[in-house]
C-alpha cells in the first residue's frame, strides 16, 4: 500500500450528497481484471456527454463543460471536497482505484460510507471526516478562489496556503498503518498461530462450518 | 451488566486476536466469490506467493456478467459475445481451477446470483461470519449470520488469512410491528424502512430487524429485507433464528444432517438478542400502515407510496437536500406534484438478489396470469435451481403467455453489465435494489418496486398499484 504522510494539493469541490460508487466508476468499466485503467472513467457519466466504453480514450470523448471537475481551474486537483455519505452503494474498490489514478490522494467530507472508508485506507487514499460547518467553510473558500491545501497526517491537520488550519482525527493505529504504508495481510499473518488455535476451537464447537 | 445483542454474540464467537494496530481479527467462516471483484485479489495472492488459507471456506459463481438470453447461454463461456465480459468469467474459472476453489460455473444448474446460491446450497448457515466482494452480502443476515460486503483488498485478505481486520460496528434495531396488508410485501417494508431512516441511517451500525412483521416473513422475505439493509447505510442486517430459519436450512446440500443437525440446531437456537440487550439506536415502524412503495428519485431513500405524488424540492429540508431532490427529478424526468401511479414505463425487470427467488416469481406470476405485457418485461431467476423450480410449477408458461421474457439466471438488468440494460431516457419498474443514475444503463431511469408492483406495472404499461389486480 502507498504510504501517506503529507500531501499538498489543489482542492476541487463536488457539491452533492450521497455520491455513490456507481457514479464514481460506472459498472461498464468494472470488467477489467487489473487494478489500473480506471482513472479515465472516474465520474464517467458526469464528466463526458457521450457514453463510454472500455478502450475508448478520453480524446475520443466529448467532455461535459458543465461538470465541475472539468473546469480549467480544477485541473490537477488532488484533494476532493465532498458531501455526506460519500462512496455509498456498491463495495467496488475500483472506485478508490479510479480516484487515485485520476490523481486524488485525499477526500474531505462530513461522512463516508463504511465500505468505501475501508477500501480507501487499504489503498492509501486518505478519507478525512470533518464536521459539516468546516466542510461548508472549505466549500465557500474553494468557490472564492484557488485553494491549495496541505494535509499532514502526522499532525492531523489541513492547512490552507493562507495559514488557516483545520484539525481532523484518524484513529491512531490506522494512522500508523497509513503513515508506514504497511501490508495489511502481513500484519494479520503475524497472528497465524492464533488463527490456527481459533480454528481448532471453532471446529470442535461448530464442525458443520468445516464440512466443505 | 446488560445482555448481548445477536450481533455481539456472533462477533464474540469469531474474535481471533486483537492486532497491534487496534483492529480486531474476526474469523470468516464462509467466503463467496464472483467474477468482478476477485481477479485483482487472486493476482495479489500470486504476486505474494500466498496460498488460500482454507480452501473449503470458499465458493464461487459467475453472476454479474453472464448473459441471460438462452441463445447466448447455450454455448457456455465461449458463447459470451462481449469479449471483456467473457474474459472476466474465464478469469474466474481459471483462478478457481488454479487455486482449487469450488465454482458453480456458468451453465452448472447451481449457478446463479451469489446471494441466492449461498442460502440455497446451505453454504449460508446461522451463526456464521460470511463475506463476499459485493455490498449485498448483507442478504445472508436473514439467517442470523454476520454477513457483509468487502472490497477487493479484503477479498485477498480473507483468501490469505481467513480473517478480516475489523472494528466493531454499533448496534441498531428496527422493530416492525403489526402485519403487512394484502398486496404489500417485504420489498415494500424494506423500502419504507429506508425512506424512514435514510440511506445513511444505519451507517456505522449493524441493523437487527425484529418484531411481529419480520417473524411473519418467510426466509425469502427476510432476505429481501436484509439485502436492502446496506441501502440504509448498514454494513450488515440480521434476523434472529426461529423455526422459519431452521425449516429453510434443513436438508440443504451443505447443511448438517443427522446427529450434526441436532447439535447445530441446539446451538443456533441461541442466536437471538438477550431480552435486556441494549442497542445504540432503535427505530420502530408500523407494518399495518405500509402501502406498496415506489422510488421516484435516484437514491433508495427517495421513495413514496404508489398512490402518492412526486415531492416538491421546495418542501425539502435544507438546501443540500432541495438540490438533491431537484437533480433527481430532472434526471428522472418527473414533475413535482405528478402522480406516481400512471407514469408510463418502457421496461420492467423482475430479478436481482433482492427479488429473484421462487416466492418472488410466484407472486409475479399470480399477477401476470391471464394478462398481457404492455412494456418489455424481463424475468430473470436468481439461480438455475430457482429456474428449475419455477418451470416445475409452470410459472414460466404464465410469464411467456403474458408476453414476459423468461431468461437464464444472473444479475442481468440489476446493473446492466451484460446486454440487459436500459437505453438513455428509458423508464423501468425494477425489483432490484439501486436506482442510482445510470445503474441500469447510461441515462436509464429506475423505479424500485416489489415483484407484485413490477408485474402489475408490466400489464398496465405504467407504474401501477398491485392491490388493484389481486
Ligand atoms: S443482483 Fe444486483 S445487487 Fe445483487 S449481486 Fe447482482 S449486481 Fe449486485
Amino acid at each position: 500500500m502507498e504510504a501517506f504522510v503529507t500531501h499538498r494539493g489543489l482542492a476541487a469541490p463536488l457539491d452533492r450528497a450521497n455520491v455513490d460508487t456507481d457514479q464514481i466508476i460506472p459498472k461498464q468499466f468494472l470488467k477489467a481484471i487489473g487494478r489500473t485503467g480506471f482513472g479515465d472513467n472516474l465520474f464517467d457519466a458526469w464528466r463526458y456527454l457521450d457514453e463510454g466504453a472500455i478502450g475508448k480514450t478520453p480524446n475520443e470523448r466529448e467532455l461535459n463543460p458543465n461538470f465541475v471537475l472539468n473546469a480549467p481551474r480544477y485541473q490537477g486537483a488532488s484533494v476532493l471536497l465532498a458531501r455526506d455519505n460519500f462512496g455509498c452503494g456498491s463495495s467496488r474498490e475500483h472506485a478508490v482505484w479510479a480516484l487515485m489514478e485520476h490523481g486524488f490522494r485525499c477526500v474531505v467530507a462530513p461522512s463516508f460510507a463504511d465500505i468505501f472508508l475501508t477500501n480507501s485506507f487499504n489503498n492509501g487514499l486518505l478519507p478525512i471526516t470533518l464536521p459539516g460547518d468546516m466542510v461548508d467553510d472549505l466549500f465557500a473558500r474553494v468557490a472564492a478562489g484557488e485553494l491549495w491545501l496541505t494535509v499532514d497526517l502526522r499532525a492531523q491537520s489541513i492547512q490552507a496556503d493562507s495559514g488557516e488550519t483545520w484539525a481532523f482525527s484518524i484513529d491512531g493505529q490506522l494512522r500508523q498503518r497509513l503513515l508506514r504504508g504497511l501490508d495489511d495481510i502481513g500484519l494479520t499473518l503475524a497472528h497465524a498461530d492464533a488463527i490456527r488455535a481459533f480454528e481448532r476451537r471453532r471446529r470442535a464447537e461448530a464442525p458443520w462450518v468445516f464440512a466443505t | 451488566m446488560s445482555g448481548s445483542t445477536l450481533y455481539d454474540k456472533i462477533w464474540d464467537a469469531h474474535v481471533v486476536a486483537e492486532r497491534d494496530d487496534g483492529m480486531t481479527l474476526l474469523y470468516i467462516d464462509r467466503h463467496l466469490l464472483h467474477e468482478v471483484t476477485s481477479p485483482q485479489a487472486f493476482d495479489g495472492l500470486r504476486a505474494a506467493a500466498r496460498p488460500p488459507w482454507r480452501l473449503g471456506a470458499n465458493l464461487a459463481t459467475p453472476d454479474h456478467n453472464v448473459p441471460t438470453s438462452p441463445a447466448e447461454r447455450a454455448a457456455g463461456v465461449a458463447g459470451i459475445a462481449d469479449a471483456t465480459s467473457r474474459l472476466q468469467v474465464q478469469t474466474l474459472d481459471a483462478n478457481c481451477e488454479d487455486f482449487g476453489i469450488e465454482e458453480f460455473a456458468i451453465n452448472d444448474p447451481r449457478q446463479g446470483i451469489v446471494h441466492v446460491v449461498g442460502p440455497e446450497q446451505g453454504a449460508t448457515l446461522p451463526g456464521m461470519t460470511i463475506v463476499c466482494g459485493d455490498s449485498h452480502t448483507s442478504t445472508h443476515g436473514a439467517f442470523a449470520a454476520l454477513a457483509q460486503g468487502i472490497g477487493t483488498s479484503e477479498v485477498e485478505h480473507v483468501l490469505a488469512t481467513q480473517c478480516l481486520a475489523l472494528r466493531k460496528s454499533r448496534n441498531m434495531r428496527i422493530f416492525l410491528d403489526g402485519a403487512l396488508p394484502a398486496g404489500v410485501f417485504s420489498k415494500d417494508l424494506a423500502l419504507a424502512v429506508i425512506g424512514a431512516v435514510g440511506t445513511a441511517g444505519g451507517t456505522g451500525h449493524v441493523i437487527e430487524f425484529a418484531g411481529e412483521a419480520i417473524r411473519a416473513l418467510s426466509m425469502e422475505g427476510r432476505m429481501t429485507v436484509c439485502n436492502l439493509a446496506v441501502e440504509a447505510g448498514a454494513r450488515a442486517g440480521l434476523v434472529a433464528v426461529d423455526d422459519v430459519t431452521l425449516n429453510y436450512v434443513s436438508g440443504r446440500p451443505l447443511a448438517p444432517s443427522g446427529a450434526a443437525w441436532d447439535a447445530a440446531q441446539a446451538s443456533w437456537r441461541g442466536l437471538r438478542s438477550d431480552a435486556d440487550a441494549v442497542f445504540d439506536k432503535e427505530a420502530r415502524l408500523d407494518a399495518d400502515s405500509i402501502a406498496p412503495q415506489v422510488t421516484w428519485g435516484t437514491s433508495p431513500e427517495m421513495v413514496a407510496d404508489i398512490g402518492a405524488t412526486v415531492p416538491n424540492p421546495d418542501d425539502a429540508d435544507g438546501a443540500v437536500r432541495a438540490n438533491a431532490v431537484a437533480a433527481a427529478l430532472q434526471y428522472m424526468d418527473l414533475k413535482a406534484g405528478q402522480r406516481l401511479a400512471g407514469t408510463p414505463i418502457d421496461k420492467v425487470f423482475i430479478g436481482s438478489c433482492t427479488n429473484a427467488r421462487i416466492e418472488d416469481l410466484r407472486v409475479a406470476a399470480a399477477i401476470a396470469r391471464g394478462g398481457r405485457a404492455r412494456a418489455k418485461t424481463l424475468v430473470v431467476p436468481g439461480s438455475g435451481l430457482v429456474k428449475r423450480q419455477a418451470e416445475a410449477e409452470g410459472l414460466h408458461e404464465i410469464f411467456l403467455a403474458a408476453g414476459f421474457e423468461w431468461r437464464e439466471p444472473g444479475c442481468s438488468m440489476c446493473l446492466g453489465m451484460n446486454d440487459d440494460r436500459l437505453q438513455a431516457g428509458e423508464r423501468c419498474a425494477s425489483t432490484s435494489n439501486r436506482n442510482f443514475e445510470g445503474r441500469q444503463g447510461h441515462g436509464g431511469r429506475t423505479h424500485l418496486v416489489s415483484p407484485a408492483t413490477a408485474a402489475a406495472s408490466a400489464l398496465a404499461g405504467c407504474l401501477a398499484d398491485p392491490r388493484e389486480q389481486l
